[in-house]
């Protein structure tokens, strides 16, 4: 017997064990439920500013394809959004921007930090480039790599898709890393 | 024919303090008293007719005096040369005449070296800080501030665009003011114009830069010079190998040494590969500003296709760091010429696809003709180069004025536009596009033999073979490893034909391990200067399609 029988013939006695009028359903959290529908569907500000950018691009595009993850509208306006992805090195001018554009998002909101320059500040360590966008708003996932291949950065939204649905079981403190 | 320095040498006798006689461009070093009478000299005088002021750069030597230094870059389109002017300025009297008035482009050049370095220019219209915020203490580049001297700015400063002298048009309200960006749709990315609207019609319109200022300047003076390879990947993110090359040729010219055969060859199809990439990603997104993204799917799908060739060629997609300082850092794959075939039709069915939908469009004729036109005169005054500049009918192209890596043996042409309008900027890129195919074709046929790299054990790191297996070669490796390249004392300016124009990087060596001063001349900044005068009296929906057919690329523009 295959497992796919199995498994019917396990419902099916299930179902016989089951009050007559049995109906089928699952039982859940509403929360859960919520968060299901969330991580399938992101709206990405795309916060594109250097060469991370440009990666970004091809992973919107037919080849790498982000909307099989359910996150490829991005919305230019912050209020339409609920996934801000950050690629790109972010400069102390730019900084301000990005910690408005940050508030104005919907609640709840994530943070994607997409390669070394907005993780870290990168190979810039210098008088005007922001070592690392967590000093300025929290972040969710971070991705490294300069620019990180888009495999990488689809592999972040499927680890923020986890994260969604662990949602206040996600362990606190645990890093999200790739 | 006389060279530029010394008809200046014979017209400013008693003003030079200095040429360098090796290079035909100089630098010739002149006093700072009449430094604007000489810039004048060469732009107006019939023999030396200098129309381009290409850039303007500024260098700090610590402990000599006079210790600032700003470099003027000059270029003739009619003679085709070129003359660096270096002006010593002292500390204790830190100013300079402007030239603003004479060329367009020293506006912003100068605005620059006043934040970076603070040369103060008199006369100067609007010398604010244009890279750094505005809250920002000292000037950065300067040997004595530190490299990790961050200053943070709490809130972006809003400024005031003066109202003086504008009328209201129909009276029916006040004048709005917009934010167009840095965070906008259509600004791609770090790009911000503030802009007084009358209605629709944009009556004022001021540009800010810097908000992806990331000091590649300040960087390559910390590192050796092969080490900067992988920043100058990070100027032009949308064709990085062409900065590799840029890069790696200034030097080389500073060293006096020349790629093998075997790797300028190889440098011109990977050269060409990244111009037709580029372009098309410029083309996709100025159409998906006006509407049309379906040719932004059409025009990115080529580029997968060349980023398969990098990813084989070096291991990396977008950033290469393929250039070694002479010749490059590994040769050819096997099936190289069949990927590139295969790439070629791909950007063949791209590019029809995108014609068959564009060309003929009513709403795209009606959106890009007669849009944000520039004549050829101011175009070159503002210091256009590249596809913006033969889309207003001038004909200057590096590969052609002064070829470099064999591109004089290759048969193609220079696509000319007439007017300067959206619609030439889109077809001159569409042509080169074109061009750059044919010059793949023909560089592809017969690859000379023999090494990608210089056999000279004072440029290159020796091979792994002789680094494990002889004395010499490990101590070939050590002395690389631990005391660098030590290219001789000196300055040097190396272009080439970029994909947005003439990409110039002035280097300055002391004879160090590390460059003292790198100055990058990126097209993009030239061009984005112009974008007040493109955009002002148009309808706010068509300065965003002139920004579009300009690309200007923000890592090259704040650098």
């Amino acid at each position: 017997m295959t497992k796919l029988s199995q498994a019917k013939a396990d419902v099916k006695e299930f179902v016989g064990k089951g009050p007559s009028h049995w109906q089928p359903f699952v039982t859940t959290k509403l929360r859960y439920l919520a968060d299901w529908g969330r991580k399938y569907s992101l709206w990405p500000y795309p916060f594109g500013t250097a060469c991370c950018g440009i990666e970004y691009m091809s992973v919107l595009m037919s080849r790498y394809d982000i909307s099989r993850y359910g996150a490829e509208l991005v919305r230019f306006s912050p209020r339409q959004a609920d996934l801000l992805v950050v690629a790109g090195t972010i400069s102390y001018k730019m900084a301000p921007v990005l910690k408005q554009i940050h508030g104005q998002l919907c609640d709840p909101k994530w943070v994607i930090s997409v390669g070394a320059c907005a993780s870290s500040g990168g190979f810039y360590n210098n008088y005007c480039t922001v070592q690392g966008i967590d000093e300025i708003i929290p972040v969710d996932v971070y991705v490294a790599g300069c620019p990180p291949h888009p495999e990488n950065i689809l592999r972040s939204v499927i680890r923020l898709q986890e994260k969604i649905q662990a949602g206040a079981d996600f362990p606190r403190g645990m890093k999200v890393e790739l | 024919m006389a060279r530029p320095i010394d008809i200046v040498r014979a017209k400013f006798a008693d003003e030079v303090l200095g040429v360098n006689e090796a290079r035909e461009e100089g630098p010739i070093v002149v006093k700072k008293d009449r430094i604007r009478e000489i810039l004048a000299f060469c732009r107006d005088s019939a023999d030396l007719s200098m129309d381009f002021l290409m850039d303007i750069a500024g260098v700090d030597y610590l402990g000599r005096d006079p210790r600032f230094e700003v470099v003027y870059n000059l270029y003739s389109l009619k003679f085709k040369h070129r003359i660096l002017i270096r002006v010593p300025v002292p500390e204790g009297d830190l100013s300079l005449p402007t030239v603003s008035d004479l060329w367009k482009s020293a506006d912003w050049g100068e605005r620059e070296c006043w934040d970076q370095y603070g040369v103060v220019f008199t006369g100067h219209p609007f010398l604010r800080r244009i890279l750094n915020h505005e809250d920002f203490v000292g000037h950065p580049l300067r040997k004595d501030y530190p490299v990790q001297g961050r200053q943070i700015l709490r809130e972006t400063v809003d400024y005031e665009i003066s109202r003086e002298g504008l009328a209201q048009s129909d009276g029916i309200g006040n004048f709005v003011e917009v934010n167009l960006g840095p965070a906008h749709t259509a600004t791609h990315g770090t790009l911000r114009s503030k802009v007084l609207l009358d209605g629709e019609i944009i009556v004022k319109l001021v540009p800010e830069i810097g908000y992806l200022h990331r000091g590649f300047e300040i960087m390559s003076e910390q590192v050796p010079y092969q080490h900067v390879i992988p920043y100058t990947d990070r100027l032009n993110y949308c064709s990085c190998a062409m900065n590799n090359t840029c890069y790696a040729m200034a030097v080389e010219k500073l060293l006096g040494i020349e790629a093998t055969p075997r790797a300028q060859r190889i440098r011109v199809l990977i050269d060409e590969i990244s111009r037709i990439i580029d372009h098309l990603v410029a083309l996709g997104v100025n159409a998906m500003d006006m509407g049309a993204f379906t040719n932004f799917w059409y025009a990115f799908w080529p580029r997968e296709l060349a980023y398969d060739i990098f990813t084989k060629l070096c291991g990396a997609r977008l950033t290469t760091a393929y250039t070694r300082i002479g010749g490059l850092s590994n040769d050819i794959y096997e099936g190289f010429e069949a990927d590139v075939a295969g790439f070629i039709k791909g950007v063949w069915a791209a590019m029809n696809d995108i014609m068959a939908l564009l060309k003929k469009n009513r709403i795209f004729n009606d959106r890009v003709r007669d849009v944000g036109a520039i004549g050829k005169d101011l175009a070159i005054s503002y210091g256009f180069t590249g596809p913006n500049l033969r889309a207003a009918g001038v004909e200057y192209d590096v590969r052609k004025a002064r070829p470099y890596n064999g591109y004089d043996q290759f048969d193609f042409d220079i696509p000319l536009g007439e007017k300067g309008d959206t619609w030439d900027r889109f077809f001159v890129r569409v042509e080169e596009i074109k061009q750059s195919i044919h010059i793949i074709e023909q560089a592809i046929k017969d690859i000379p033999g023999g090494p990608v790299i210089v056999d000279d054990i004072a440029v290159r790191l020796p091979d792994k073979q002789a680094v494990y297996g002889s004395i010499e070669g490990l101590m070939a490796h050590f002395k690389h490893i631990m005391h660098g390249m030590r290219p001789p004392a000196g300055e040097v300016y190396g272009w080439t034909e970029a994909a947005n124009g003439e990409l110039g990087f002035y280097i300055v060596s002391d004879g160090g391990p590390k460059p003292y001063r790198v100055k990058v001349r990126p097209p993009c900044f030239y061009y984005y200067a112009a974008f007040p005068y493109l955009a002002e009296g148009s309808f706010i929906a068509d300065a965003v399609v002139t920004l579009g057919s300009l690309n200007v690329i923000a890592g090259e523009l704040d650098r």
